[in-house]
């Protein structure tokens, strides 16, 4: 316990100079391919997604982000069992934190498309059975996290699945797609503000202090929807139409209100990315804060700090600023198969079942959610040609990131270990 | 340097652009048979030379279209359509160019003599056949909507009618078909017995344009019924 007394200001600033470090890795490139479809379908330019992202990162993370970030930081490791040992646990997530950016940063060079989510579990359950013990590994909990990694991307199908098979149903299969777009998109947009704002209500303020009954939450929720739904009739009433346009493609003016609505799902999906992912990073940070600066009392109860929340927002952010708006542009000329429609069914899909799962604590793969959802309306047959090739890296890379970030973790673990003791 | 992102990665070229180009491509190899045959009947066959060199070139640059879009096919696409009917369809289109180029290539080979009394006739079966396919290439122009709707309501109904229409007209080929055949037959007595013999076959071939016309229509028409 004299070491973490001894070196607390050196294991925070450690903290967080890591813990920028991962932010910075997961704004560079899951950010942009979370940002990337609104980009890719023509509904954003490349400096709105940029400023929306940096807007509504930091808002998940701060809002909504918490219960992922305890998820992290306790749920997987049992740090009731370290005892008279906490250093030990501030080591692991130290360790963790560069295994985890480290692995993401080669990953990136090499073009991988590995989940920063499943590289820190797989850096903490490394450290952790390694480093403490076998029996200090929740299985059970880690057990549950890899099971969300095969059911989310499935949910996230089955939402892209209905929610492209309503937009046929109600607007695209009718006598006047035009009219029907106008009529039923803002009903799309009041569900985007609903789901995000009521995931936020129910899980994620508590960690700011704000706590509410069920049925004002509802409430509250429905009221954003509503302010949601308002600004995007405005919006939609602004478009400009023309019948020329439909000439060649027959939905070139019905696209353009999903274009609106585009917009909004792409808040939704920066927020949703922000309250799961930024966890990634800022967890293991919250953990070390908290260890050292209370001496080593592990138990301590206290919700992670607003500032920490921040960090790592803000850390996204950087890595967006500096590099991500490169994989945006990629990202974006690559995807000409995806109209606002489909864009809008995929994304609005993949940041549903993230921002359900973060109110759960789950951290789950954006990137793999994401995949999920664009097969789902692709099953729908709304979408002319998939890669399977590719798909099937993307899940054949989490494989491989587990044990990666686990024995990366494992040696910078025994690393800290002896250069501290 | 900067490496293209998995989810964009994701999305492979769609078949149906090319697909759409190929057709187009073609259609313009069928659309210069009138042309060409004006000419002939005029006896210009400076002009009609002209003009076969050109739906030669069309045919061959349909060619390259054909042969990007198989390679652009690889096992691994998901595909809103089956594989093999997308190669199937490209094949008939590409049939429309090959049958237009040996129709042309051999009324200039052999500098034929169309009879006066079947000039007007054969014009419109030549006519009638690059109808049938325009309204080919108007209905795979439709698969993008179909995509679009997901193979389903509406639009489905919509390019069915469009197929039933072709029908129509190819079956309007048919008929002039055997009008002019009748017509031939009064006169192939005065005629060479082997001009006689290749009039029918430009005539039977000129209607087979619109025969692969609708088998295009045809196998479209399978990509609904699923």
């Amino acid at each position: 316990m004299d070491i973490l007394v001894a070196n607390s200001t050196i294991l925070i600033g450690m903290a967080v100079v890591f813990g920028l470090f991962m932010a910075w890795g997961i704004g560079a490139n899951d950010v942009a391919n979370a940002m990337g479809t609104s980009v890719g379908s023509g509904a954003l330019t490349f400096k709105q997604a940029v400023i929306i992202a940096a807007i509504f990162e930091c808002a998940g993370a701060v809002l909504a982000g918490g219960e992922v970030t305890k998820t992290i930081r306790k749920g997987i490791v049992d740090v009731s069992s370290l005892g008279s040992t906490p250093e030990l646990l501030v080591y692991g997530m130290l360790a963790s934190l560069l295994a985890a950016g480290i692995w993401l940063l080669v990953a990136t060079r090499m073009g991988w498309p590995v989940s920063t989510t499943h590289s820190i579990v797989g850096a903490i359950v490394g450290f952790g059975a390694v480093g403490i013990g076998m029996e200090a590994v929740q299985w059970g909990k880690v057990g549950t996290i890899a099971l969300s990694w095969v059911t989310s991307p499935l949910m996230a199908g089955a939402i892209g699945f209905a929610l492209f098979r309503s937009i046929q149903k109600l607007i695209i299969d009718t006598e006047d797609p035009l009219e029907k777009a106008k009529k039923y998109v803002p009903y799309y947009i009041f569900l985007v503000g609903f789901i995000m704002a009521m995931v936020t209500l129910l899980k994620g303020l508590k960690h700011v202090g704000v706590k509410l009954p069920f049925d004002q939450n509802m409430i509250y929720a429905a009221l954003i929807g509503v302010i949601f739904a308002v600004i995007g009739t405005f919006m939609i009433k602004r478009l400009k139409f023309s019948k020329k346009e439909d000439k060649k493609f027959h939905y070139t003016n019905m696209e353009k209100i999903f274009g609106v609505l585009m917009i909004f799902t792409a808040i939704a999906m920066a927020f949703a990315h922000g309250s799961n992912d930024v966890a990634n990073a800022i967890g293991p940070v919250a953990a070390v804060v908290g260890i050292v600066s209370s001496a080593g009392e592990i138990a301590s109860k206290s919700a992670t700090p607003v500032w920490i929340l921040l960090l790592g927002g803000g850390g996204i952010v950087f890595g967006l600023a500096t590099y991500g708006h490169k994989v945006i542009a990629t990202v974006g000329s690559g995807i000409s198969e995806l109209t606002p429609s489909r864009g809008f069914a995929a994304t609005l899909a993949a940041a549903t079942t993230v921002v359900v799962a973060s109110g759960t604590g789950l951290p789950i793969s954006t990137t793999h959610t994401l995949v999920g959802a664009v097969i789902g309306v692709g099953l729908a047959r709304g979408i002319g040609a998939l890669n399977m090739g590719v798909i099937q890296t993307i899940f054949l890379s989490w494989i491989i990131t587990l044990p990666a970030g686990a024995i990366l973790s494992i040696l910078f673990f025994f690393f800290f270990k002896g250069a501290f003791s | 340097m900067v490496r293209r992102s998995p989810i964009s990665n994701m999305f492979a070229g769609s078949p149906i652009k090319p697909l759409q180009e190929h057709i187009s491509k073609a259609h313009e190899a069928v659309k210069k048979l009138e042309p060409f045959f004006v000419a002939v009947i005029a006896k210009d066959y400076e002009q009609a030379a002209i003009l076969e060199r050109e739906i030669h070139r069309l045919e061959v640059e349909a060619d390259d279209l054909k042969h990007s879009l198989r390679i652009q096919l690889p096992n691994s696409l998901f595909m809103p359509m089956p594989r093999e009917r997308i190669l199937d369809i490209v094949l008939n289109q590409d049939r429309l160019a090959n049958k237009s180029k040996e129709i042309a290539g051999y009324v200039i080979g052999r500098q034929m003599a169309i009879p006066e009394e079947l000039a007007d006739l054969l014009v419109e079966l030549v006519k009638q056949s690059v109808a049938s396919s325009r309204q080919a290439k108007k209905i795979v122009n439709e698969l993008d909507e179909l995509v679009e709707v997901g193979f389903r309501g509406r639009e489905v109904n919509t390019v069915e009618e469009m197929i039933n229409d072709l029908d129509d007209i190819e079956y309007g080929a048919d008929k002039l078909g055997t009008q002019i055949n009748n017509a031939l037959f009064v006169i192939e007595k005065n005629l060479d017995p082997i001009d006689a013999v290749f009039l029918y076959r430009v005539i039977q071939n000129v209607g087979e344009v619109a025969d692969i016309a609708q088998r295009v229509g045809a196998r479209l028409e399978l990509l609904l019924a699923r």
